[in-house]
């Protein structure tokens, strides 16, 4: 064979193959989401959102699992989003040059992927361990140190965009530096800020490991975050796990809920973030 | 109304400086409490921890080699299977995709790696597992399990959950993560290098082989070391497929194992306090201590492209 047809033969073998990989992806991705769709679904109804979680064999739903849920991942980004913004600021505005503020993004960036059942570990060890119990605030406290270091990328980033022509203006006119933060640049990457704390939030609503030893779970409506807190992750994958095809149902629908709601927070930051900048 | 502006500025720089320090003392934070809790267990079984297999709660025997063993082989696995299919579809969606199916297609691959890792997991013991023990784990048997060498790999009755089950979930969840950052690495090539090759008539393959990738391998390297990173991190898509137990006395991949992550998601809630939590601990702290030095490579990689990026161009 000339080298020109080798050549040739060589490229289209490694594009097939690419394709291949591609389809090979795509393929095990459209079936979770398939299966997902199709068993969650049919498990669907208005008893789901107004009972209780079951006793194997009797009826029930997902309703305080569902409400735990969404109590615990709005504290949760109402304690982590202030925290990020400000290290934010801190390290686009004042530290960018400085020991401290390269040493945060870069340690910031390591948090950001650090497995979550460590941070569950961390606040056992530090809140749990103290208080005695395990509670629906110390799950909170686990969520929201999630969700800092994604806040804190995603807003170091889009104040970073914000063009220093604006800032020099407003200095120009004679206002202090918080003002030129607070109104100017924050203002200008508001956009991109609010992308951050979707993603943040997309995050933390299907994290399950930091909240096995926080917030454990509980079989009955509670909605004090001192107990032990009922909590859609958690229910599923005790559910999942078990041998009942009726708890098993019920997990179907509990991962069909998070998967969608995952996924249009995610479409609804894109869109945002399109839209906006 | 000069002076309010200034107590204003020192005001709003220290606040932003708080909670910079303290997203630091996070880390250090992390560390600290982990080797104070975990201290029980260090002091008691030292460095042995390390390479004993008996893991005994009643007769507080600790050794953490199981779970170790499970993590780093499920981490393998994963990564040989999800870095040749990432680098296709990352090669597919930079060079060989039209124009008007890269966007759809990269933000598929991204809205799939935002998806909760319990799906992958529940997905893979309800619908997976009877599949693979059904079909796969017997074709394997049949035709790997011949090789000299590799057959003592897949010997064994074929249950489905187990090591390779642990991971087979994980390359199915770490390659949308892998793909999307071989995507954005492999974009970074100067449009002008490519060109110039595929004006001197290189293949597509050819400009791949020989522009992108040694242009990109940093960045390709630190993108695998970010996946690893996620694997070896993982819970819950492990936890519902490794089988959850603390022997093992085969080297085959189809024996149930348990892996850092399964071992602290089941036992810890249950352990008593003692020796107990505190071995459980001490996985966590070394888990914490092998992803940190892995993102942290992983980072340093992509960041010396980044800069790459900006002498060369």
């Amino acid at each position: 064979m000339d080298l020109h047809a080798k050549r040739k033969l060589t490229n289209k073998v490694a594009l097939v193959l690419s394709l291949i990989a591609m389809a090979f992806g795509l393929f095990w991705l459209v079936w979770i989401l398939w299966t997902t769709l199709q068993l969650g679904v049919s498990g669907l109804s208005v008893s789901l959102f107004t009972q209780m979680t079951p006793a194997p064999g009797s009826p029930g739903g997902l309703a305080n699992a569902i409400v735990g849920s969404l109590i615990m991942v709005s504290l949760a980004t109402v304690i982590g989003t202030p925290f990020g913004i400000l290290a934010a600021v801190y390290l686009t505005e004042y530290g960018q040059h400085s020991w401290l503020g390269s040493t945060t993004q870069f340690i910031n960036d390591i948090l950001l992927s650090a497995p979550s059942i460590v941070i569950g570990l961390f606040v056992y060890a530090v809140y749990v361990a103290q208080v005695g119990n395990f509670s629906g605030f110390a799950g909170v406290l686990a969520l929201a140190l999630i969700v800092i270091p994604v806040v804190l990328r995603t807003s170091s980033d889009m104040l970073r965009l914000v063009p220093n022509s604006l800032r020099e203006a407003a200095y120009a006119l004679g206002a202090p530096k918080w003002k030129v933060i607070t109104m100017i640049a924050l203002r200008a990457s508001r956009a991109g800020i609010i992308t951050g704390v979707l993603l943040a939030v997309a995050r933390i609503a299907g994290e399950t490991a930091p909240l096995l030893f926080t917030a454990l779970s509980n079989q009955f409506w509670s909605t004090d975050i001192t107990e032990p807190m009922a909590n859609l992750p958690v229910t599923i994958f005790k559910f999942a796990m078990s041998p009942f095809t009726d708890w098993q149902q019920l997990a179907w629908a509990g991962v069909f809920i998070i998967t969608m709601g995952v996924l249009a927070l995610n479409i609804a930051a894109r869109i945002l973030f399109k839209n906006r900048i | 109304m000069r002076k309010k502006s200034k107590l204003g500025d020192i005001l709003f720089f220290n606040a932003t400086r708080i909670f910079a320090v303290m997203t630091l003392l996070l880390l250090g934070g992390i560390i600290i409490s982990l080797v104070v809790a975990s201290w029980p267990s260090i002091q008691k079984f030292g460095l042995a921890f390390l390479w004993t297999s008996e893991w005994n709660p009643p007769a507080e025997n600790f050794g953490a080699l199981v779970p170790i063993y499970g993590t780093i082989m499920t981490s393998l696995i994963a990564l040989i299977i999800a870095v040749p299919v990432s680098f296709g579809i990352a090669l597919f969606l930079t060079e060989l995709s039209p124009i008007w199916l890269r966007r759809p297609l990269g933000t598929a691959i991204e809205l799939l790696a935002a998806i909760p890792s319990i799906v992958y997991g529940m997905w893979g013991l309800l619908v997976f597992v009877p599949i693979f023990s059904k079909y796969v784990q017997p074709f394997l048997s049949a035709t790997v399990g011949k090789l000299p060498g590799l057959g003592a790999l897949v010997a064994g009755p074929p249950i489905g959950i187990g090591l390779l089950c642990a991971g087979i979930i994980l390359a199915i969840m770490i390659i949308p993560f892998i793909a999307a950052v071989m995507r954005d690495v492999f974009e970074v090539t100067p449009p002008m290098l490519k060109e110039s090759a595929y004006g001197l008539g290189a293949t597509t393959w050819e400009v791949v082989w020989n522009v992108v990738w040694p242009y990109t391998k940093v960045g390709v390297v630190g993108g695998i070391m970010l996946g690893l990173g996620r694997a070896l991190g993982e819970t819950m898509a492990v936890t519902f497929v490794i089988g959850n137990t603390n022997f093992l006395d085969s080297v085959s991949l189809y024996a149930p194992g348990n892996s850092i992550t399964s071992a602290l998601a089941n036992e810890f809630a249950e352990a008593s306090p003692g020796l107990h939590a505190a071995a459980l601990m001490e996985l966590g702290l070394i888990l914490f201590f092998i992803t940190f030095v892995v993102l942290a490579f992983s980072k340093v990689l992509l960041a010396r492209l980044a800069r790459g990026e900006g002498s060369k161009t």
